[in-house]
């Protein structure tokens, strides 16, 4: 079985042209795993790749991956943003090692081939030979080759990068709502607060649902429920873009009756459950809109998130057909001041790796996948909200996973 | 007994609160204002202060506690601490500087026990009376991954 998923003519069969059933089997098949890398990943999809501030100056590189795909982004002399595949044309060797800095070039440490900035072959170690012997025949000529390219676009200080010259310009492939959820979030210039990664034991496509689930919230995570933190939410609501693909749910939250009702709470009976210390909880409405959660995400592997004051990238990066590595990259903006910052560390205990709003997610894609051990016949169920994928003024949906559904079956071809 | 037995003495006593599943007792170690942070080494080396887990009062340390016993869902797991030397950097009036070494075994509720982190723990403890608390434990995990989620404190 080779890598290129080419071998297998068609993927995991499905019961139906819909895309409420889907089969179990996509979580478990290594063809169907092989296909996504080659259709989604290398296909026509943008992906994240950094944030604009990491390549402040000519030099300055992120090596990173797309799905399992090693790629290098950098700003050239020029001050443009290039990115190419991380491996070296000559022998196949990963080219970048370091997973950011500044460099001039990049060389090879096998066969010290090296490339400028562009992805541009300039050199080859001993091209002439030693005393005229040995060497490059004259007809390899360095300015042929270049590093595998991809094409990059940037939005709101984030960088994406695809590999295919299908993808549609990158507004275009987001849609109109989901450009709009994106540049709200992005309104000023990040930087980053802290990384971190979660190793999830799951198929990625089990945790990408789930953060399109905007039906599993209230009840997997029960931390808010649990401390009797009144939500008061008023409607939200669910923007999905033409493809399926990508999408944002919102909630608004009433900021002033939430500060009410924690003066209040002091007043209240002491046998009832409440936080000892509020601040992990206490937020500013920092937009201005009374949005207090905005989940938005990119197929097929990024979310942007902002919940309360905490904003985050999250980025999927599968690592085989039932593990995931999830990279939290937290982030604040150029105008906090201290007390901003103080708060958006505090609330950082909602989310990521010990998020008391989020840890759930850590291990129930792994429950799934341990439940579909040898036992992946049949389809699940997404029902909630109908059959289709359209945006909805309601949240108790799994509108925005049948999106991801109709944007998944149109690329895979199956 | 000495400054030395005392740290000792808190720094294992935090091992066994948490190892021993005594985990209401362990916020009682600290101070009240105090900091603990769970962050990894890069973003720490990189001066980065956004953690995985943060708490800057014992009431914070106390909503971890109780969210832990009565909010999230995860699978039921133990910790083994093993710590390594415990050196103290310096003594400055009421504060003593302490740096030590630790290894974190995870025993699952089906007894699949794997390395779960390794780290340092940076620590100011104060030392102004008899009972000793930590004003600052700083948890430097070696890794920037987690396996699966981070429940129960390090």
């Amino acid at each position: 079985m080779s890598q290129s998923g080419l071998t297998a003519e068609h993927g995991v069969p499905w019961p139906s042209n819909g895309i409420s059933e889907i089969p179990f089997r996509v979580y478990t098949d290594q063809d169907q795993y092989h296909r996504e890398q080659e259709r989604l990943f290398q296909g026509p999809t943008w992906h994240y790749l950094c944030l604009e501030v990491e390549l402040a100056k000519p030099g300055d590189f992120v090596s990173t991956t797309i799905g399992e795909t090693a790629v290098i982004v950098v700003r050239d002399a020029e001050g443009a943003i290039n990115a190419f595949v991380n491996r070296c044309i000559h022998r196949g060797n990963l080219l970048c090692l370091e997973r950011q800095g500044n460099v001039k070039e990049f060389s090879c440490i096998y066969h010290g081939w090296v490339y400028n900035l562009t992805g541009q072959l300039t050199g080859v170690a001993f091209e002439h030979g030693v005393h005229r012997q040995g060497g490059m025949p004259p007809e390899f000529r360095k300015d042929e080759h270049t590093l595998r390219p991809l094409r990059t676009a940037s939005m709101g200080g984030l960088i994406f990068g695809t590999f295919s010259d299908a993808t549609p310009d990158l507004e275009t492939w987001l849609g109109v709502d989901v450009t709009r959820g994106l540049k709200r979030v992005m309104n000023r210039t990040p930087h980053v607060l802290g990384r971190n990664t979660q190793i999830l034991p799951n198929n990625w496509k089990l945790y990408f649902e789930n953060v399109k689930d905007t039906y599993h919230a209230s009840i997997l995570h029960l931390f808010l429920t649990t401390f009797r933190i009144n939500r008061l939410t008023m409607p939200g609501g669910i923007y999905i873009n033409q493809d399926g693909g990508n999408h944002y749910s919102y909630a608004k939250l009433d900021y002033e009756a939430e500060d009410a009702e924690y003066k209040d709470a002091g007043l209240r009976s002491e046998s009832e459950f409440r936080l000892q210390d509020n601040s992990v909880i206490e937020s500013v409405d920092e937009y201005g809109d009374g949005v207090s959660v905005q989940i938005l995400t990119i197929f097929p592997g990024m979310v942007l998130q902002q919940v309360r004051n905490t904003i985050a990238v999250r980025v999927i990066r599968p690592r085989g057909v039932d593990k995931t590595e999830l990279e939290w990259i937290h982030l604040g903006f150029d105008t906090d001041d201290e007390e901003m910052t103080e708060r958006r560390l505090r609330q950082g205990n909602l989310i990521g790796p010990a998020g008391y709003i989020a840890m759930e997610d850590g291990c129930i894609g792994g429950f799934v996948q341990r439940a579909l051990q040898y036992n992946d016949s049949g389809a699940g169920i997404v029902m909630m909200g109908g059959h289709e994928a359209e945006s909805q003024t309601f949240r108790a949906s799994e509108a925005a996973i049948r999106g991801f559904w109709k944007h998944y079956r149109a690329l895979m071809g199956d | 007994m000495s400054i030395a037995e005392g740290i000792r003495e808190l720094i294992g006593e935090y091992a066994e609160r948490i190892d021993e599943d005594r985990l209401e007792e362990w916020p009682d170690l600290f101070g009240d204002p105090c900091r603990y942070l769970v962050i990894s080494r890069s973003n720490h080396e990189a001066g980065m202060r956004q953690g995985v887990m943060y708490a800057a009062t014992r009431g914070m340390l106390l909503d971890r506690v109780f969210s832990i016993r009565r909010a999230n869902l995860f699978e039921p797991h133990r910790y083994r601490h093993v710590i390594g030397p415990i050196r103290v950097k310096s003594t400055e009036g009421e504060t003593a500087v302490v740096h030590s070494h630790f290894i974190v075994a995870r025993i699952m509720h089906d007894g699949v026990t794997s390395l779960f982190a390794t780290g340092r723990y940076l620590d100011r403890i104060d030392i102004s009376s008899s009972t000793y608390r930590f004003r600052e434990r700083i948890v430097v995990l070696d890794s920037d991954k987690i396996d699966t989620l981070l429940a129960i404190p390090l």
